[in-house]
């Protein structure tokens, strides 16, 4: 990585540290934690079924949450705090500074679900007594979630790049839930005739298809995810993060910043 | 070339090649899930009522999801023949939790369960109990009791309960007569042909609904063919008790005066007679839901496969 994209992407980082935004994760663990021993008196067999699916889901909510509303603020902050002048006016090309942040934000929301998964892991320890073979499926779930902040952080970033920080976050929220519902689109667009076909197939493909990289379900009820979908989904969020990204480097190089 | 110009053709080409590679490998992870279709049918959450709570009150809309989501799953199993539907029910369950009022859900979604494998999930008692369910949440839509004696007559060949369940939506505000006309005419002929013919014919007139209009005309149509294949076996066995022998061919029969030229059947294909005296259809494909003069062993070809 060039200096100055290192750079760029340490200070979103450390900007996003003094915003207190880690803080969250300090409490979700703490919450998680001190709740685990509730869990066991809600159902015998039940307790770690509830567990793992409201600790994922958690780290999953929290996680979309931190990247929507610190990705809208990203590049708008920078112009109305004035700093984007001095950052531009150095030799920083405006796809540096557009690929720093977007790294810097997806740093913190590793870390962040990094602190998540010890806490979610002690939770786990402390409910069930032991780890099993099967919950080594539990870190491929979590890493369909960062996967998943790799697209929404992208896709924020990409409205933020043109738009207003209110619209980013309900463009890219929306983006999101319909991404949730991609493999509906596709199966309507198998069953619709003519230009809704064609329409509805070009959606399907467009949207973020998150749905696939939500296992929790599975991995709750103790299935094994495939090598094979782990390499397909990781090769799909890195590619289609990395257009988004394009879109929004291609966009911002165009911006009149005057 | 200034450095922002290099620096578009390089988000350009990263854009295209970044997308491109975006969607095969989605592609990829589609198969990949494929294979595991199965392990993911068992993982909806099983209770409507639970989903009821969680919908926040726009249940209605995630009953349309369900319900879309059921006659997506009825139409891939129904297209590949497959003789399980096992998460069909508990998917209308869903739907007609989530929203009791859902007509459609009922009405379509018995059929669906009720018809004999492979065209539908072959569980009529899922079916009934679906509709009655249907009827507590909606006691005086009459079209329900008519789906309800529709199962039971074809079904479960429960005559007396379809006989009820007619009886019971005749009273219903806005019944059509015919209605009472079935109940009455129940009692009498029940499982003969043409009463079958009569409740296809009925339905018929009285939908507005396309997809139930065709298939009422396609049922009507098969029963038409088999109505002309017991009359020509009728035929057939008098030429046998008269000579002592089967009709090697139709001409026999034209020659002894039984009929007057070769017999054909709806689709314009003249039936066959074998050699054991019964009568075949050329093309059953052509008809569907026909149950006599298919030929031992015959299978619908899949829409893939070549006929």
């Amino acid at each position: 990585m060039n200096s100055r994209l290192a750079a760029i992407t340490l200070n979103t980082f450390r900007e996003a540290v003094r915003d207190r935004v880690l803080y969250n994760l300090i409490i979700f663990a703490l919450l998680l934690v001190a709740s685990a021993p509730l869990f066991g008196e809600i159902s015998i067999g039940l307790e770690k079924l509830i567990l793992v699916n409201v600790g994922l889901s958690a780290i999953s909510i929290f996680g979309i949450i931190i990247a929507i509303f610190i990705g809208i603020g990203l590049v708008s902050k920078e112009i109305e705090k004035r700093t984007l002048y001095t950052i531009l006016s150095r030799p920083v090309r405006r796809w540096e500074f557009v690929t720093g942040k977007y790294l810097g934000l997806l740093l913190t929301l590793v870390v962040n679900t990094a602190f998540m998964t010890i806490g979610f892991f002690a939770a786990l320890l402390i409910a069930t007594r032991t780890f099993t073979r099967d919950d080594a499926g539990l870190l491929v779930a979590i890493y369909f979630i960062i996967l998943q902040f790799f697209i929404v952080t992208a896709i924020t970033l990409l409205f933020s790049s043109f738009s207003s920080p209110v619209f980013s976050a309900i463009f890219a929220f929306a983006l999101f839930v319909i991404g949730t519902f991609a493999e509906d689109l596709r199966n309507f667009a198998n069953l619709a005739e003519g230009l809704t076909k064609w329409l509805a197939i070009a959606a399907a493909w467009l949207v973020p298809n998150v749905s696939s990289l939500n296992v929790i379900a599975q991995v709750a009820h103790a299935e094994h995810i495939s090598g094979k979908l782990v390499l397909f989904n990781t090769l799909y969020a890195l590619l289609y993060s990395t257009a988004a990204i394009a879109v929004a480097v291609l966009i911002f190089e165009r911006r009149n910043l005057k | 070339m200034k450095p922002r110009s290099n620096s578009t053709i390089v988000a350009v080409a990263v854009l295209v090649l970044a997308f491109v590679g975006a969607l095969l490998s989605l592609s990829q992870v589609d198969q990949v899930k494929g294979k595991q279709a199965t392990l993911e049918e068992v993982l909806y959450i099983p209770s409507g009522k639970t989903l009821k709570k969680l919908s926040l009150g726009y249940n209605s809309l995630l009953a349309d999801i369900y319900w879309t989501r059921a006659v997506q799953y009825f139409g891939h199993k129904h297209q590949e023949e497959e003789l399980h539907y096992e998460l069909l029910n508990p998917l209308l369950d869903i739907t007609t939790d989530l929203d009791p009022h859902l007509i459609i859900a009922y009405e379509f979604g018995s059929i669906f369960l009720s018809q004999p494998s492979p065209a539908g999930a072959g569980e009529p008692d899922k079916a009934v109990a679906l509709v009655e369910k249907g009827i507590r949440a909606n006691p005086d839509y009459w079209r329900l009791y008519f789906t309800l004696g529709y199962i039971h007559y074809f079904d479960r060949k429960d005559y007396k309960a379809a006989r009820e369940a007619f009886q019971t939506g005749s009273e219903k505000p806005g019944a059509y007569f015919w209605m009472k006309v079935m109940a009455a005419e129940m009692a009498q002929h029940a499982g003969e042909t043409s009463f079958a013919e009569e409740i296809w014919k009925r339905l018929y007139e009285s939908t507005q609904d396309q997809m139930v209009k065709d298939n009422a005309q396609q049922h009507l149509t098969a029963l038409s063919v088999e109505k002309l294949i017991d009359e020509l076996n009728k035929r057939v066995e008098f030429f046998r008790q008269k000579t002592g022998q089967l009709p090697s061919s139709w001409y026999d029969l034209i020659r002894a005066g039984l009929l007057r030229g070769i017999p054909i059947d709806t689709a314009k294909n003249p039936l066959k007679l074998m050699p054991d005296g019964s009568i075949q259809v050329a093309d059953p494909a052509k008809i569907p839901f026909l149950t006599k003069g298919v030929p031992p062993g015959w299978k619908k070809p899949k829409p893939h496969e070549p006929q």
